[in-house]
C-alpha cells in the first residue's frame, strides 16, 4: 500500500507525457523528411536537433515510469506486458530518430520524380505511427475499444508496404540512368521510412492481445 | 494457569484456523503482491479480534444448543478433539473444516455424555454447510457482473483502478477477517463458554463478559496464527485453488465475508424477523468451502469451463468424513479422560466420576481445582454439584445409561461403519485421480520420449547422410590420389621409354657433339625420374590423407620405417607392385621384397591378403 494516490496521479499523468513525446517525435520525424526532400536545410537540422530531445526526454520518462512500477510493484500480474508495450512506444521515436539521421549522415540524392513517392511513403508511414498512439492511451483507460482502434494502423502500414514496394519497382525498373549504387542507396531509405509503419504494427500486434487480457 | 492449560487444546485450534483460513481472506492479494504480508496480518489480526469479541455469541449460541460442554475437562477434550482432526485430516491431505470438527466432538461428547443431540439444531447446522458455499457462489456471481459492469462503464485508467483494487483488497479483507472471527471464534471457544465463568471487567466505555473475555484469547490465538503461520500458507496453498484476478479476489472475499456475517449477525437475523421471515441460523460456517463456493459461482458465470467439479465431491466428503473423525476421536478421548484421568466430562457420566474419584482416593486432585477456583475469588468452574447430592437421580441416571450403553454402542458402530466407508470411497477417488495422473504422466513421458527418439532417427538419418557423404568424399580423394599416382606413374613410364629411345639413338651416332647432347638429355631424364616434384607432391598428400592411418599403425607397429609406412599407404589406394614401383621409382622387385618385409612386420596371417589387411586395419 505504498503507492499512493498522488503517486499514481504522477505515473499516470508521466504516462500520458512519454505517450505524447513519442507522438511528436513522429510528427518531427515526418516533417524532418519533408524538409529533406524539399532541401530545407535550415529546417532539416532544427527537426533533427528537435527529435534528439524529444526521444532524450522519451527515454528519461520511461526509465521513471519503469522504476515506479518496480518500486510500488504496480499491476504486479501486467506490470511486464505494460513495460513491454511502453518499449515498443519507445521504439517507435528510435527508429525515426535513427531515420532522421541516416537522412543528416548519408544525405541521399533523391531524384525529383521520386519526391511525391517518397513524400506520400513517409506521411503514410508517420500516418500509421500516429494511429496507434490513441489506442495505446486507451488501452490504459477502455482496453475494449483498442481492437477497432488499430484499424486504421494495419491500414495505413499496408498502404505504406504498397508506397515502399511501388518506388523499389520504379527504382529498378524504370530508372535505368541512376547508377546501381544509387538505386540501392535509394532503395534502403524506402525501407528506413518503411520500418516506422512496421514498428507501429508491431505495437498494434502487442496492444490487441494486451487488450484481450485485460478483458478476460 | 490450570485454565489456561485446559484452554490451550482451543488455542491450538484458533491459531491453526488462523494458520489456515487467513490465505481465504489474503491469499490472492499477498499472492499477487498487491498487499504487503505485514499489512493484511495487522489488519487481518485486528478485526479477527473485533469480529470474535463483538459479534461471535450469535454462532456460539447455536452450537450451545447442540450440546452445551459443561465441564473444564470435557470442553478441553472437546476442542482438542477437534484440534487433532483438523490437524490429522490436513497431514492427510483430507478436506477439513473446524466447523465441521468442532460440531463432529460436540455430537462426540453428546454420545458420551447421553446428553440428547438437538435434531432441529444439527439440521440447521449442517444445512448451512450446504447453503454457506451456495450462496458464497450467488453472492460471487452478483458481485462479480456488478463489478464487471462497472468497469465497463467508468472507464477507469488501470493505475487508478489498481490503486482503487489495493485498498479495496484491503477493506474487504478487513470486513472478511471480522466476518471469520464473528463466525468461526465459537470454533475455537464455543465449547468453553459453557464451561468457564469469568468476571466480567469494565473498562468505563464497555465492559467484557465472561463469553467475551474468551473470545477474546481465542481471537487473539487466531491472530498469532495469522502472524506467525498464515504467510507460508498464502505462498503456497493460497493461489493454488485457481488463480484469480484481484477483482475476482475482492468479489471472492467480498462475498465470503457476507456469508460469515449473515450467518453470525445477530442484528441481521431480528432484522429479518421482524419483517415476517424466518430467522437466520447463526452458525460457524467453513471460511474455505464458502470460497470455493464463491471461486465455483465465478467460474459459473464466465462459462463453467475452468471448473473442477471433483472439487465439490472433495467437499461433500468433508461434510460427512470430519463430523465422523472428529466424533469418534472425541467419544474415545471422552472415554479417557473419564476413566484414565478421572476427570469429570459432565452430564451422565458426572456421577460414575464422582464416584469413582472417592473410590480411587483422586479427592486431592479435585480439591486443588476446588483451591485454584477459591484463590480466585469466584468460581470458575461449575460444578454439577447438584447431581452429586442427588441420590435418586443418580439410580434413575445409571438405568437410563444402561439404556443409552445399548444406542451408544450401536451408534458408535455405525459412525465407524460410515467412517470406514467414507475413507474407503475417499481413498477410491484418491486412487481413481492418482491412477489418471499416473496415466497423463505416463502419456507424457511416452510423447517425451517419442519425440526424443523422432529426434534421435533424424540424427542418426543425419549422420547416415553425413557418413555417406564423408564416403563420398573419401572415395572421391582416394580416386584422386589414384588418378595422380596413375599420372606419376604414365608419366614416370613415358620418361621411362624416351630415355631407352635416347640410349638406342645414341648407339647408332657417331657424332660427337650429338652424342653429347644425347648424354645430357638422358641425364636430365634421369634426374627428373629421380627428384621428381609431383611425385614429392604425391607424398606429401598420401601422407595428409593417410595420417590417422599412420598414426594408428604406428602406435600398433612402433618399429616401422617411413618407407614401410608409405607402401602400406599405397597398397592401402589398391595399388598394384608396379605401380607402386613406378611411383616410388624402384624396381617392381624391390616393391615385392619390400611388401614381404611389411607383412612380416605387421606379423599377418600369409593366408591373408597384404593389402586387404591394410584396408581393413
Amino acid at each position: 500500500m505504498s503507492l499512493l494516490y498522488k503517486n499514481v496521479k504522477q505515473l499516470v499523468f508521466d504516462i500520458d507525457i512519454f505517450i505524447d513525446t513519442v507522438e511528436q517525435g513522429v510528427l518531427v520525424f515526418k516533417e524532418g523528411v519533408i524538409n529533406y526532400l524539399n532541401g530545407e536545410k535550415a529546417s532539416f537540422a532544427d527537426k533533427i536537433e528537435r527529435i534528439n530531445r524529444l526521444e532524450a526526454s522519451a527515454d528519461k520518462l520511461q526509465r521513471k515510469i519503469d522504476d515506479e512500477f518496480y518500486r510500488h510493484s504496480i499491476l504486479p500480474q501486467n506490470a511486464s506486458d505494460i513495460e513491454g508495450m511502453l518499449d515498443k512506444v519507445d521504439e517507435i521515436i528510435d527508429i525515426a530518430k535513427d531515420n532522421l539521421y541516416q537522412f543528416d549522415d548519408e544525405l541521399p540524392f533523391i531524384p525529383k520524380e521520386l519526391i511525391n513517392d517518397y513524400i506520400r511513403l513517409v506521411d503514410t508511414s508517420a500516418e500509421s505511427a500516429l494511429s496507434v498512439f490513441p489506442a495505446a492511451r486507451s488501452f490504459f483507460r477502455d482496453p475494449l475499444k483498442v481492437k477497432e482502434m488499430l484499424a486504421k494502423v494495419y491500414f495505413y502500414e499496408k498502404e505504406a508496404d504498397k508506397i515502399s514496394r511501388s518506388i523499389k519497382r520504379r527504382l529498378f525498373h524504370e530508372m535505368k540512368d541512376l547508377h546501381l549504387s544509387q538505386k540501392i542507396h535509394l532503395r534502403y531509405f524506402a525501407l528506413h521510412i518503411e520500418t516506422v509503419s512496421d514498428k507501429a504494427e508491431s505495437l498494434a500486434d502487442l496492444l490487441s492481445i494486451l487488450a484481450l487480457k485485460m478483458s478476460i | 494457569m490450570i485454565i489456561l492449560f485446559y484452554l490451550s487444546s482451543g488455542l491450538f485450534l484458533g491459531w491453526s484456523l488462523g494458520a489456515n483460513d487467513a490465505a481465504n481472506i489474503f491469499g490472492t492479494a499477498v499472492g499477487t503482491r498487491m498487499v504487503r504480508f505485514k499489512t493484511a496480518a495487522i489488519v487481518a489480526s485486528i478485526f479477527v479480534i473485533l469480529g470474535a469479541v463483538i459479534q461471535g455469541a450469535g454462532a456460539n449460541h447455536t452450537l450451545g444448543k447442540l450440546g452445551n460442554v459443561s465441564t473444564i475437562a470435557a470442553a478441553f477434550t472437546v476442542a482438542l478433539s477437534a484440534a487433532l482432526t483438523v490437524y490429522w485430516m490436513t497431514k492427510m491431505s483430507l478436506p477439513v473444516s473446524t466447523s465441521q470438527a468442532i460440531v463432529g466432538a460436540i455430537i462426540g461428547w453428546n454420545f458420551y455424555t447421553s446428553n440428547p443431540t438437538d435434531v432441529n439444531t444439527l439440521i440447521k447446522i449442517v444445512s448451512t454447510w450446504v447453503s454457506g458455499p451456495i450462496l458464497g457462489g450467488v453472492f460471487a456471481i452478483l458481485l462479480f457482473m456488478l463489478v464487471k459492469r462497472f468497469t465497463k462503464k467508468t472507464k477507469i485508467h488501470l493505475l487508478y483502478r489498481d490503486s482503487y483494487i489495493r485498498y479495496g483488497l484491503l477493506i474487504v479483507g478487513a470486513f472478511g477477517a471480522y466476518s471469520l472471527g464473528a463466525n468461526n471464534i465459537a470454533n475455537v471457544m464455543g465449547v468453553f463458554t459453557g464451561a468457564v465463568n469469568l468476571p466480567t471487567i469494565d473498562l468505563y466505555l464497555f465492559h467484557l463478559d465472561s463469553t467475551q473475555q474468551l473470545f477474546l484469547v481465542g481471537g487473539v490465538a487466531i491472530a498469532i496464527g495469522i502472524i506467525t503461520y498464515s504467510r507460508h500458507v498464502m505462498e503456497t496453498v493460497g493461489n493454488t485453488l485457481m488463480p484469480l484476478t484481484p477483482e475476482a479476489a475482492i468479489v471472492v472475499v467480498l462475498s465470503q465475508a457476507l456469508v460469515l456475517f449473515i450467518f453470525s449477525s445477530q442484528g441481521l437475523s431480528n432484522a429479518i424477523q421482524s419483517i415476517g421471515l424466518p430467522a437466520i441460523p447463526l452458525v460457524p460456517v467453513s471460511s474455505s468451502q464458502v470460497v470455493i463456493g464463491s471461486i465455483i459461482g465465478i467460474g459459473l458465470y464466465k462459462g463453467g469451463k475452468e471448473i473442477k467439479y471433483n472439487i465439490l465431491g472433495s467437499i461433500s466428503l468433508g461434510w460427512l468424513a470430519t463430523p465422523i473423525v472428529a466424533g469418534v476421536m472425541a467419544f474415545l478421548m471422552l472415554f479417557f479422560v473419564n476413566n484414565v484421568f478421572k476427570r469429570d466430562v459432565g452430564g451422565d457420566r458426572t456421577l460414575v466420576v464422582k464416584s469413582d474419584i472417592k473410590a480411587s482416593g483422586m479427592e486431592g486432585v479435585s480439591d486443588s481445582v476446588v483451591q485454584l477456583t477459591d484463590t480466585i475469588g469466584k468460581p470458575v468452574i461449575e460444578e454439577p454439584a447438584t447431581l452429586l447430592n442427588e441420590p435418586k437421580d443418580e439410580l434413575s441416571s445409571t438405568g437410563k445409561t444402561s439404556n443409552y450403553g445399548v444406542y451408544i454402542t450401536w451408534g458408535i458402530i455405525t459412525l465407524i461403519l460410515i467412517m470406514i466407508a467414507a475413507i474407503l470411497l475417499y481413498h477410491l477417488l484418491r486412487k481413481k485421480k492418482k491412477y489418471h495422473l499416473i496415466r497423463k504422466q505416463i502419456e507424457t513421458i511416452e510423447k517425451k520420449y517419442l519425440l526424443k527418439i523422432e529426434n534421435l532417427e533424424k540424427s542418426v538419418e543425419d549422420k547416415i547422410h553425413r557418413h555417406d557423404d564423408l564416403g563420398k568424399e573419401l572415395k572421391f580423394r582416394q580416386n584422386e590420389m589414384v588418378t595422380m599416382a596413375m599420372s606419376i606413374i604414365h608419366k614416370n613410364e613415358f620418361l621411362n621409354s624416351l630415355k631407352e629411345e635416347v640410349v638406342k639413338i645414341k648407339a647408332n651416332i657417331r657424332d660427337h657433339e650429338t652424342r653429347l647432347g644425347l648424354n645430357k638429355l638422358s641425364l636430365m631424364i634421369t634426374q627428373d625420374l629421380s627428384i621428381d616434384r609431383d611425385r614429392e607432391k604425391f607424398q606429401m598428400h598420401i601422407n595428409e590423407q593417410n595420417s590417422n592411418f599412420i598414426h594408428r599403425l604406428s602406435d600398433s607397429f612402433s618399429t616401422m620405417t617411413d618407407n614401410e609406412k608409405r607402401l602400406a599407404s599405397l597398397l592401402r589406394l589398391n595399388l598394384s607392385s608396379k605401380e607402386i614401383a613406378s611411383i616410388l621409382n624402384i624396381s617392381p622387385k624391390s616393391v615385392e621384397m619390400n611388401r614381404y618385409r611389411l607383412r612380416k612386420k605387421l606379423k599377418v596371417d600369409p593366408k591373408v591378403n597384404l593389402s586387404d589387411f591394410i584396408r581393413e586395419f
